[in-house]
C-alpha cells in the first residue's frame, strides 16, 4: 500500500491533485459544507464545484495548448488577444454585421472564428520557427495588435447578441453537466492521446532540452514549432468562443485580458518546467482548475475587493512552495523519493 | 544569428515608429495651420460680434460614451449656426495634442475653451496662459488637478448622486426591505468609489430594513459581473436585488440569475448605472428593472454655460449634468432614441 502511494506520488500530476483537493476541503470547512452542495436546478446540476469546472473550462483549454509551447522552451503570450479576436468574429457574424451573406449562421461563425485562431497561431509559429524571433517577442506582436484587430472588427463597441444556440457553448448542459466540460474533455483528451501514442511528445521534450541537438538528430524542429503554435492559437480561439458565449457578446477590451499569465501559472503549478523539457498536459489542466478554484475561493469567502489580489498572491506562493522539491523534502523522511525532473 | 536578426527587427520597428510619429506630427501641424488660417479668415471677413466662438479639445475616440458626447456637442453647433461657432480638435488620446489645440484656440481668440482632460496633471501652464488671455476654461466630464481659479467651471455627472438615486430606486423596487448585493467597479476608480459611497450611505440613512449582505468588485466587465453574481447566489440564495456600478456588469449578473433558475427582473431586481443600449434591450425584455443614466449628451449644457461665461454671468464651480432615470416601464418608449 505504502509502495503504491509512493509510486503514485512520483507522477507529475500527483501534487496538483492533492493541492486541488486541499483547496476544496478548505472551502468546504470555511463555508460549513455550502461549497460542496450540489442541487438540481432546471434539470442540471448547480453548485460551486460545477462553477469551477465551467468557468475553468477556457483556462484548462489554454493551459493544455500552453503546456506544449512551454515544453519547447517557448511561450505564447498572445492567447488572450486571440480569444478577443475569435469572440469578435463569431459575435459579429451572428449579429450579421460581418459577412451578412451568412445570415447569422452560428455554425459558420464558430468555424470562421476557429479558422482565425489557426491563422493567428500560424503567424506566431512562422515568426518563431522561420524568422527565428524569440517567442516572447514574436507573440507580443499579436498580444498588442490582436486586441486592436478585435476592436476594428467590432468598431470598438461591445457586440451584444441574443442567440440561444451560441449561448449553449458556455451555458448549455448535457446530462446535467456544463457543456464547456465536454469541450475540454474532447480537446484535451485528443491532445493527450496524440502526444502519448505518437513520438510527438518525445520530440517536443527533446526540442525543449536542446533544439540544436534535436535538429542534428534529425527532428524537423521548425515543423514541430509551427504545429504547436498553431494548436495553441486554435485552442485559444475555442476558449474565446466559450468566453464570449458566456456573456452573450464580444467585449474586446476585456475578453481574455491577462489570461496568458493565468495559463502560464497553471502550467507552472502543474509542475512543467517553463524552460522546456518534461511536461504533462494533464497536470497543467489540474493546475488550471487550481487557479480557477482560487478565484472561486476568494468569492466564496467574501473577501473585500481591495484584498483579493493580495490573497490570491499568498495562495499562489503557498502552492508553489508545495511544488518545490526542497520544501517537499523537509516533510518526507525518505529523500530517495526525489524525482529525476528538470532535465533542462 | 538569432540576436542579430532580433536587433535588425527592433531597429526596423524603431525607425518605423519614428517615421509614423513624424508623419502624425506633420499632419497635426498642417491641421493646426489650417485652423489658424480659418481663424484669420474669420477675423478678416465676417464680424463675429454676436456669435459665441468656442474651442473644444476632445480626448479622441475612446468609447461609445465619448463618441456620444462628441456627437452631442457637434450636433448642437450644427443646429445653431447663427448663434455659435465651434472649433473642434481631436487629440487622439494625447495630452500634447490637447495642449497644442488649447494654445491654438488662445491664439485665435475664442470666447470660451472647453476641454475633456485626457489625464489629470500637467495643465497648470497652459490653463494659466488662457487665463492671462482672459479666456475661461470649461472642464467637461473629467477634472484636472489644478488650482481652482485656473478654470471657470466643471461640467459633469455627480457619481455620489447617481449612487443615491440608485438606492432610492432599489428601495422602491423591493418595497423598502430585504437582502441585496452590490457589484462594484474597478477598485480605485472614482466612478466605483463614489457610486458605492452614495448608494451605501443612502441605504444606511433611510432604509434600515434593507441589508447589503455582500459587495464585491466585478471590474466593470460583463464576464466578471457574471462570475461574482454566480457566487453571491450560492452564498445568499435569499437576495431580492442586485445593484451594479455599471450596466455591463448587470448584463452579466442577469445571465447568472437565469442559470440559478430564477427570473431576473422579478425574483431578483436589478439597478445599474450608465444607460447603455444593451440594458434598455434587457429592460424591454423584462429582465432588468432600472438604470440611472450617466449622461454623455452634454452639448446643450456646455454651450449654455459657455454663453453665460461670455456674458460675464456667475457660474457655479461644478455644473452638474442632468442624469435621467429609466425603468422597465419607460424603457420601450425611449429605446430607439438611445444614441450609445
Amino acid at each position: 500500500m505504502k509502495k503504491k502511494l509512493s509510486k503514485l506520488s512520483e507522477n507529475q500530476w500527483f501534487w496538483p491533485i492533492v493541492i486541488f483537493l486541499i483547496i476544496i476541503l478548505f472551502n468546504t470547512i470555511m463555508t460549513r459544507g455550502e461549497f460542496l452542495r450540489i442541487t438540481i436546478v432546471d434539470g442540471h446540476f448547480y453548485g460551486r464545484v460545477i462553477d469551477i469546472f465551467r468557468n475553468g473550462g477556457k483556462l484548462m483549454i489554454l493551459a493544455a495548448g500552453m503546456t506544449m509551447v512551454l515544453a519547447t522552451g517557448g511561450t505564447d503570450i498572445s492567447v488572450g488577444s486571440v480569444m478577443a479576436i475569435s469572440g469578435a468574429i463569431a459575435c459579429s457574424i451572428i449579429k450579421g454585421v460581418l459577412l451578412p451573406g451568412l445570415n447569422g449562421s452560428v455554425a459558420a461563425a464558430i468555424i470562421l472564428a476557429i479558422c482565425a485562431g489557426i491563422v493567428c497561431g500560424l503567424w506566431n509559429g512562422f515568426l518563431v520557427a522561420k524568422v527565428k524571433i524569440q517567442p516572447i517577442v514574436a507573440t507580443m506582436i499579436l498580444l498588442v495588435a490582436g486586441r486592436g484587430i478585435a476592436q476594428l472588427i467590432t468598431n470598438g463597441k461591445i457586440v451584444t447578441i441574443n442567440s440561444d444556440a451560441y449561448y449553449f457553448i458556455n451555458g448549455g448542459y448535457i446530462l446535467g453537466l456544463p457543456f464547456p466540460l465536454y469541450i475540454v474533455v474532447f480537446l484535451v483528451g485528443l491532445l493527450i492521446l496524440f502526444v502519448s501514442k505518437t513520438a510527438f511528445g518525445l520530440f517536443l521534450e527533446s526540442i525543449g532540452c536542446n533544439s540544436q541537438a534535436s535538429k542534428f538528430a534529425g527532428i524537423k524542429v521548425d515543423k514541430y514549432l509551427l504545429a504547436i503554435y498553431t494548436i495553441s492559437g486554435c485552442f485559444a480561439s475555442v476558449a474565446g468562443l466559450i468566453e464570449s458565449a458566456g456573456i452573450k457578446g464580444a467585449d474586446c477590451n476585456n475578453a481574455g485580458l491577462n489570461i496568458e499569465l493565468d495559463a502560464i501559472l497553471a502550467v507552472a503549478i502543474g509542475g512543467t518546467n517553463l524552460m522546456g523539457g518534461r511536461f504533462s498536459i494533464f497536470a497543467s489542466v489540474i493546475g488550471a482548475l487550481i487557479v480557477q478554484s482560487i478565484t472561486t475561493t476568494v468569492l466564496a469567502l467574501g473577501v473585500p475587493a481591495a484584498y483579493i489580489r493580495v490573497l490570491k498572491a499568498i495562495l499562489i506562493i503557498v502552492i508553489c512552495l508545495f511544488q518545490s522539491e526542497k520544501f517537499q523534502a523537509l516533510f518526507s523522511k525518505a529523500p530517495k523519493a526525489k524525482k529525476k525532473e528538470g532535465v533542462a | 544569428m538569432k540576436k542579430k536578426l532580433l536587433s535588425v527587427v527592433i531597429c526596423a520597428a524603431m525607425v518605423s515608429t519614428l517615421l509614423v510619429g513624424c508623419g502624425g506630427k506633420t499632419e497635426q501641424a498642417a491641421s493646426n495651420d489650417q485652423a489658424t488660417e480659418e481663424a484669420k479668415a474669420d477675423e478678416g471677413g465676417a464680424d463675429k460680434g454676436g456669435k459665441l466662438v468656442v474651442g473644444f479639445a476632445q480626448i479622441g475616440q475612446e468609447s461609445g460614451w465619448r463618441d456620444a458626447e462628441t456627437a452631442s456637442i457637434q450636433q448642437y453647433a450644427a443646429e445653431h449656426p447663427d448663434e455659435v461657432e465651434l472649433k473642434f480638435a481631436d487629440a487622439q488620446q494625447k495630452q500634447e495634442n490637447q495642449i497644442k489645440a488649447i494654445k491654438s484656440f488662445i491664439e485665435q481668440g475664442v470666447d470660451v475653451i472647453g476641454v475633456a482632460p485626457v489625464v489629470e496633471t500637467g495643465w497648470d501652464q497652459v490653463f494659466a496662459e488662457a487665463k492671462d488671455a482672459g479666456i475661461p476654461i470649461v472642464l467637461v466630464d473629467r477634472t484636472a488637478d489644478v488650482d481652482e481659479d485656473l478654470y471657470a467651471t466643471f461640467i459633469g455627472s455627480d457619481f455620489i448622486e447617481e449612487g443615491k438615486v440608485a438606492a432610492q430606486q432599489m428601495a422602491e423596487l423591493i418595497g423598502g426591505k430585504g437582502k441585496i448585493v452590490e457589484i462594484e467597479g474597478t477598485v480605485g476608480a472614482s466612478a466605483a468609489t463614489d457610486r458605492k459611497t452614495g448608494f451605501d450611505e443612502e441605504i444606511a440613512a433611510n432604509y434600515p430594513d434593507i441589508e447589503i449582505v455582500a459587495s464585491q468588485t466585478g471590474d466593470f466587465t460583463r464576464a466578471q459581473g457574471k462570475e461574482v453574481m454566480e457566487s453571491f447566489l450560492k452564498s445568499n440564495p435569499d437576495i431580492v436585488g442586485v445593484y451594479c456600478h455599471n450596466d455591463d456588469m448587470a448584463l452579466g449578473a442577469i445571465e447568472a440569475i437565469k442559470e440559478a433558475g430564477k427570473k431576473p427582473g422579478e425574483d431578483i431586481v436589478t439597478v445599474s448605472v450608465d444607460g447603455i443600449k444593451g440594458i434598455f434591450e434587457a429592460m424591454v425584455a423584462g429582465e432588468a428593472n432600472c438604470t440611472v443614466e450617466c449622461n454623455p449628451l452634454l452639448g446643450p449644457l456646455f454651450f449654455e454655460t459657455a454663453q453665460k461665461l461670455k456674458n460675464g454671468e456667475e457660474v457655479e464651480k461644478w455644473v452638474k449634468s442632468v442624469d435621467g432615470v429609466f425603468t422597465s416601464e419607460t424603457a420601450a418608449d425611449v429605446i430607439d432614441e438611445r444614441a450609445y
